[in-house]
């Protein structure tokens, strides 16, 4: 096990060492630098700035410092910002992200393995055909629109939760709730799917058979199983989750981490962009990694697919 | 009752058995795509599914040419006007009679009899007094065009990677799947934003960006297919009759795994669809006069409050189109591959 873990983190490492790579040299090849469009700048003034954020280093150096000072947790000055250090903005808007992907992973998981296991149990019947509409809808509706649905009639219309930004626990429900449904959708397909099977299992039938009531059966023994293989979703959810928080932060007008980037877009502040997609890569690995490691406690098998001896 | 009226004699006759009919076909023989056309025929999503999307193809097409509009043509004297369609505004509801109301307790305005417009705008006009119509249409089409040639390009890459690692095998397998361990590792999302922040922005960017990355699903799928298809014993029996590896992969692993690729690339479609409304809505996308599905309701959010209808229609198109390609690939997932169902 061990061995498997520490396969995996290295594998990892490379993994970042190269996105860090690739980063670094897109944002090289993009033309013209931060202050060509400044036009009221002196050529001294632009010699000046290029020496502060150290353009004037052969790209190699650049290179180098750049990784050095990333393993350092540095990762340079925002464009944008006076001054303002990237690894500092991105702590200061992480908070609301945060916040916001805890309560639509939570509400999410919780909603759609109430619908899988519901579309489960009474398979075949209006139930399971009504949850299943419901996982089609929520894969296919791209979130903003579905996030501008929202805004629109219950929001505007009926005025029962605040249209935007982001100051207390009501102006939450609404980018919850439009963020939640592609995770709502995944794991109600997959609990329903991992629950058909385990309730037709053998032990299903022995705890049947020793005269169980049907909710014990259904929870202690059918729901406890089923869950387990959930765990390997948590990548792609995760995944789905940072889209989300790009595009849902910036519809609710939501101080966070997706928004800034956004903003980052389109202002070119390359520090600031690579600092992002830096972090966002560092949470995706890290969610992947866990969720491998996880998974090859909990199922051996796992173990010996991923290949020592 | 008489008992010798319902059991007649011929009952008690011996049958004849021959051994020859033994392994006669009784049922017509049904090729792949007639079984499959079969099972999918019964199931009711899938042909919705099916008729939405000849619908909207349907309009993406011919929708621009219904009306006398251009797509580019602005006019400001008949900017933001609310759709109004002729048959249809006779039903009150549903308010598409060209009518317009801005706030709660005012009563609904005709903005097409307040500017002395004549003409019909079926989906009004946007900002910059644009046809909707014209432009939602154009804007599927574009759109549809994005995404299916992105799947096509991951299908391609993606067989082709897989199946050269998978029949190679060996240190070819080794390599190429290192390879393909790390590109996984690396975030989708990630790699299209960078890749669209050095291309300039246009269709063929869009398209490169998502197929960077894209093809690996494809490729692994492959990979696990012909990895099981090619130690199978017609794969040898061909191989001792002297077959060259071409036709091997072409007459014999290829076919096999037909369904599978195609069930895959219809899964590829409707996420390309939303990746390129996702780069725009995020302001990576188009640039400014073109129309994508994208586009279109990153301009509607801007007036969403006051002028809804400008980001109503393209938000119904984009999420029929994604709901209708989910239905048809999870049709085409039961039909082709009864294994692969969930």
């Amino acid at each position: 096990m061990a061995k498997y873990i520490l396969k995996r983190v290295a594998f990892s490492f490379i993994t970042l060492l190269i996105i860090a790579s690739i980063t670094f040299f897109l944002m090289k090849l993009m033309p013209g630098t931060p202050f060509t469009a400044q036009e009221k700048l002196t050529e001294v003034q632009i010699e000046i700035l290029n020496e502060k954020y150290n353009l004037n280093d052969p790209v190699p150096v650049q290179y180098a410092k750049y990784i050095g000072n990333m393993l350092k947790g540095d990762l340079g000055v925002s464009f944008q910002f006076d001054n303002r250090n990237v690894t500092d903005l991105i702590l200061d808007r992480i908070g609301p992200s945060a916040h916001l992907g805890l309560q639509t992973l939570i509400f999410g998981a919780i909603a759609g393995i109430i619908f899988g296991v519901i579309a489960a149990l009474k398979q075949n019947t209006m139930w399971d055909y009504g949850s299943t509409f419901l996982a089609v809808l929520g894969k296919s509706i791209p979130n903003f629109v579905f996030a501008g649905m929202l805004q629109y009639f219950i929001g505007v219309k009926l005025g029962w939760f605040p249209v935007a930004f982001w100051e207390g626990p009501s102006y939450t429900v609404m980018p919850t709730i439009a963020n939640a449904m592609f995770t709502l959708a995944v794991a109600a397909r997959f609990m329903r799917t991992e629950m058909i099977e385990v309730l037709s299992s053998d032990y299903i039938v022995t705890a049947k058979a020793k005269g169980l009531s049907s909710a014990v059966v259904t929870i202690k023994h059918g729901l406890r199983n089923g869950l387990i293989p959930l765990v390997t979703v948590l990548g792609p959810l995760a995944a789905g989750l940072l889209t989300g928080s790009l595009v849902i932060e910036r519809i609710f007008a939501i101080p966070g981490l997706g928004e800034q980037f956004v903003r980052s877009i389109t202002t070119n502040d390359f520090p600031m962009i690579m600092g992002i997609t830096l972090f966002y890569s560092v949470f995706l690995i890290f969610v992947i990694l866990l969720v491998d490691i996880l998974y090859g406690i909990i199922d051996p098998r796992i173990r010996l697919a991923g290949g020592n001896k | 009752m008489k008992s010798e009226e319902i059991l007649s004699k011929q009952l008690f006759e011996p049958a004849t058995i021959d051994p020859s009919k033994g392994e006669e076909i009784t049922k017509p023989t049904l090729s792949y795509w007639q079984d499959a056309w079969l099972r999918i025929r019964k199931n009711v999503g899938a042909i919705i599914g099916i008729i939405l999307l000849v619908t909207l193809i349907f309009f993406a097409l011919v929708g621009p040419y219904m009306t006398p509009y251009d797509s580019f043509e602005q006019d400001l004297s008949r900017a933001k006007l609310p759709p109004k369609i002729p048959v249809l505004e006779n039903i009150s509801w549903l308010h598409l009679d060209g009518t317009i109301q801005f706030t709660k307790d005012q009563p609904r305005i005709d903005v097409y009899e307040q500017k002395g417009i004549e003409e019909y705008f079926w989906f009004g006009t946007d900002g910059l007094g644009r046809d909707l119509w014209t432009r939602t249409w154009e804007g599927t089409r574009i759109s549809l065009f994005i995404a299916l040639v992105a799947a096509l390009i991951d299908m391609v890459i993606g067989v082709a990677y897989g199946g050269i690692s998978a029949y190679y095998g060996g240190r070819v397998d080794n390599v190429m799947q290192r390879i393909v361990e790390i590109l996984y590792g690396i975030p989708f999302l990630v790699v299209v934003i960078l890749f669209m922040l050095i291309l300039n922005p246009g269709i063929l960017s869009i398209i490169l960006a998502m197929t960077v990355v894209g093809w690996l699903g494809m490729s692994r799928v492959v990979r696990g297919q012909i990895l099981k298809l090619k130690n199978q014993e017609f794969v040898l029996a061909s191989k001792t009759l002297g077959a060259k590896d071409s036709k091997i992969i072409i007459k014999h692993l290829l076919p096999n795994i037909t369904g599978v690729i195609i069930v895959n690339t219809m899964f590829t479609i409707p996420g390309a669809i939303f990746g390129e409304a996702f780069l725009s809505f995020i302001g990576l996308g188009l640039p400014a006069p073109m129309a994508s599905l994208g586009t279109l309701i990153e301009d509607g959010f801007k007036s969403l409050q006051i002028f809804p209808h400008m980001i109503l229609f393209p938000a119904i198109v984009i999420s029929v189109i994604m709901i209708a390609f989910n239905l048809v690939a999870d049709g085409l997932r039961d039909a082709l591959d009864p294994k692969m169902r969930d």
